[in-house]
């Protein structure tokens, strides 16, 4: 239903965006939709002279997303709400609010995953042990 | 002497400060509303202050959340007795439509005690100005009660 | 010299909602911007789980309580877009109307609170006193001031009388005729123009790059405008997006004044066109599929995208606001300007705080 819309892999995208970049695209936003219990579903929509283009990436929940913020500098922002909102993590943000951009700690982490928390929390070493 | 007359410029001036505590916009511009010349509030002597410490009234627009509660709270506390709380629009009562999200704590009275409630989604300038006229009769109130606990003492 | 960290916000007098940026200084002047936001997140996006697709027009024009009925009728374009269904041409026509009346409320709106942000308080009360009259439009025409609920999935659900639209057209007559007063004053002024000519420039390659929408990016010479796309009625109308190249203060301000002008003209065009036809489109079952809409709100291009697989509920609701993509050149433009003007450049980016966060 959503015309020009491109599958791309974790490999492909600093590429692939970077050469949107070169051909005068502007970031729009990235959209998060959580699949199931292992993948997020990235949606990267770019716009030239009021044309859409999007890019769609399958990203597994439990290892670290490549941040796009280090070509478009504008992407920290929505990369920080997607941690926080998904608890996917992004390599290389340029900006790090730490997972605190728009929640205090005692909010439900990830709220709008559906499936499950995935964000590795380093074990707090057991009293005793 | 000087008692009495800070007790009646009280009532007759009272010192407003609007807070916005997560609330969609909608009640804060028709509080804005309320000083602009259709409804002109100031003819009252009703002021729009910035700084809590000189506020007799606190209007509070919006549902609250996780993170602003500190924020309201501490203002609140800032404010010097006698002091009243309007809460304005559905959201300011109860949560209204975002009750049920996940970062809404709830109506602003889940954290301050609140005087006045102006129902309305959003409310109108002339329900926020009959709420604050409500207010000021629990203002007097309350100073009068202030006055009496002083007096017995 | 050493550095000096001046909060700005969250409880400013200037600003009526709370954001808050922690400025470092040397001396007066900004060397670094960080914004910390988060004060009025709700989490609305969330709200699709637990209320079907047509309770969610109720949430989506709570996004922000200014431009509510453009973020109901972005909303239910989307849906419509899934469900294939196209609404009748009165009520796009319809959709028109009352979008333009809430651009211009919302730039008196912001008008009048640039105008407060640089101290001139009695041009403030002027653009209000103005602002009343579309707000009493509002209430005639659609039964509340600010949150107008005349949206619903397949088209609307208010018509206007032939007496109406009469009375609507002399009220925005009124209006253009008002506004026009105070170009002298808002444009040529020479205190106005002190405080914001040359202050807070954004360039056309920083504003393309950071991903800058609405005035914000109009106002630096790009002329891109939702409204071009022709969605609605937009692409039966005459319409011609606002530029200015300055991509200052001024500039920015600029564009929202003519914007109001403008704003006049298409109401007019739309009731002059006005088609006869239902108001709404009837449709069986639930949206199965995804879509993105994107309009153009008062401040900005709007998007929505919509996902769902045929449940009860929608699987997401993404609404990305172009407040939220300002805030990348706003953090941009203060480095460099003295603290004094800080008010007046973080308000010509007409902030949105509660659209920023959702």
């Amino acid at each position: 239903m959503i015309d020009h819309i491109e599958d791309i892999t974790a490999e492909t995208l600093i590429g692939k965006v970077e050469a949107l970049k070169k051909e005068g695209y502007r970031l729009v936003t990235m959209t998060a939709t959580d699949l199931d219990a292992e993948t997020v579903d990235l949606l990267y929509s770019f716009d030239k002279d009021l044309a859409l283009m999007h890019l769609r990436l399958s990203a597994k929940k439990n290892a670290p997303a490549k941040s796009i913020s280090g070509v478009y500098f504008a992407a920290f922002l929505v990369e920080n709400e997607i941690r926080e909102q998904f608890g996917l993590t992004f390599e290389g943000l340029v900006l790090d609010f730490g997972g605190a951009l728009l929640l205090e700690d005692s909010v439900r982490p990830t709220p709008l995953c559906r499936y499950t928390v995935v964000e590795a929390k380093p074990e707090a070493p057991v009293a005793g042990a | 002497m000087l008692d009495s007359f800070i007790k009646k410029s009280r009532i007759k001036s009272p010192w407003l400060l609007h807070f916005d505590c997560g609330s969609c916009n909608g009640c804060d511009i028709e509080t804005l509303a309320c000083l602009t010349p259709l409804y002109d509030v100031e003819r009252f002597g009703i002021i729009n202050v910035g700084n809590p410490k000189h506020a007799d009234i606190l209007l509070v627009t919006g549902c609250v959340n996780h993170r602003n509660k500190h924020v309201l709270k501490t203002i609140y506390d800032q404010m010097p007795e006698p002091k009243v709380v309007v809460a304005i629009g559905a959201c300011g009562l109860t949560g209204g439509v975002f009750r049920d999200a996940y970062n809404v704590v709830g109506g602003v009275d889940k954290v301050i005690p609140v005087d006045v409630y102006v129902p309305g989604c959003p409310g109108k300038p002339e329900a926020i100005i009959d709420g604050v006229v409500e207010a000021l009769g629990k203002l007097s109130e309350k100073q009068n009660a202030a006055a009496a606990a002083v007096a017995a003492e | 010299m050493p550095r000096t960290v001046v909060p700005f916000g969250p409880q400013h007098p200037v600003l009526p909602e709370p954001i808050h940026l922690t400025l470092h200084c040397e001396d007066e002047i900004i060397k670094e911007a960080v914004p910390a936001i988060g004060y009025v997140h709700r989490g609305l996006e969330k709200l699709a789980e637990i209320r079907d697709h047509n309770q969610m027009v109720q949430v989506v024009e709570r996004v922000c309580g200014i431009c509510s009925m453009i973020h109901a009728a972005a909303y239910c374009a989307a849906v419509e877009q899934i469900l294939g269904i196209k609404p009748p041409p009165r009520a796009e026509y319809l959709r028109v109307v009352w979008s333009e009346l809430h651009r211009m409320h919302s730039h008196l709106l912001w008008l009048g609170l640039y105008a407060d942000a640089f101290g001139f308080e009695s041009l403030f009360m002027h653009f209000w006193r103005i602002r009343e009259r579309i707000m009493d439009v509002m209430e005639a025409t659609a039964g509340n001031r600010v949150i107008i609920s005349v949206n619903v999935v397949g088209g609307v659900r208010r018509d206007l009388t032939p007496e109406q639209q009469k009375w609507v057209l002399s009220e925005v007559d009124w209006v253009e005729k008002e506004v026009a007063r105070l170009k002298d004053v808002m444009m040529n002024d020479y205190t106005v123009k002190k405080r914001t000519v040359g202050v807070g420039i954004l360039s056309k390659e920083q504003a393309l790059e950071l991903g800058a929408a609405g005035p914000m990016l109009r106002g630096s010479g790009v002329a891109q405008d939702m409204r071009m796309t022709g969605y609605h009625a937009y692409g039966e109308l005459g319409f011609e997006p606002v530029v200015e190249t300055d991509g200052d203060s001024y500039a920015r301000s600029n564009v929202r004044f003519r914007e109001v002008l403008a704003a006049v003209d298409l109401v007019r065009q739309a009731m002059a066109k006005l088609p006869d036809s239902e108001l709404a489109t009837a449709y069986k079952g639930r949206p199965k599929g995804e879509a993105v809409m994107r309009v153009e709100q008062p401040r900005g291009e709007l998007l929505y995208y919509v996902k769902s697989s045929g449940g009860k509920y929608l699987d997401r609701v993404r609404i990305r606001t172009p407040t939220f993509a300002n805030i990348p050149p706003l953090c941009a433009v203060l480095p460099g300007l003295e603290l004094a003007d800080i008010p007046v450049v973080v308000l010509s980016m007409d902030p949105c705080i509660s659209c920023t966060e959702r």
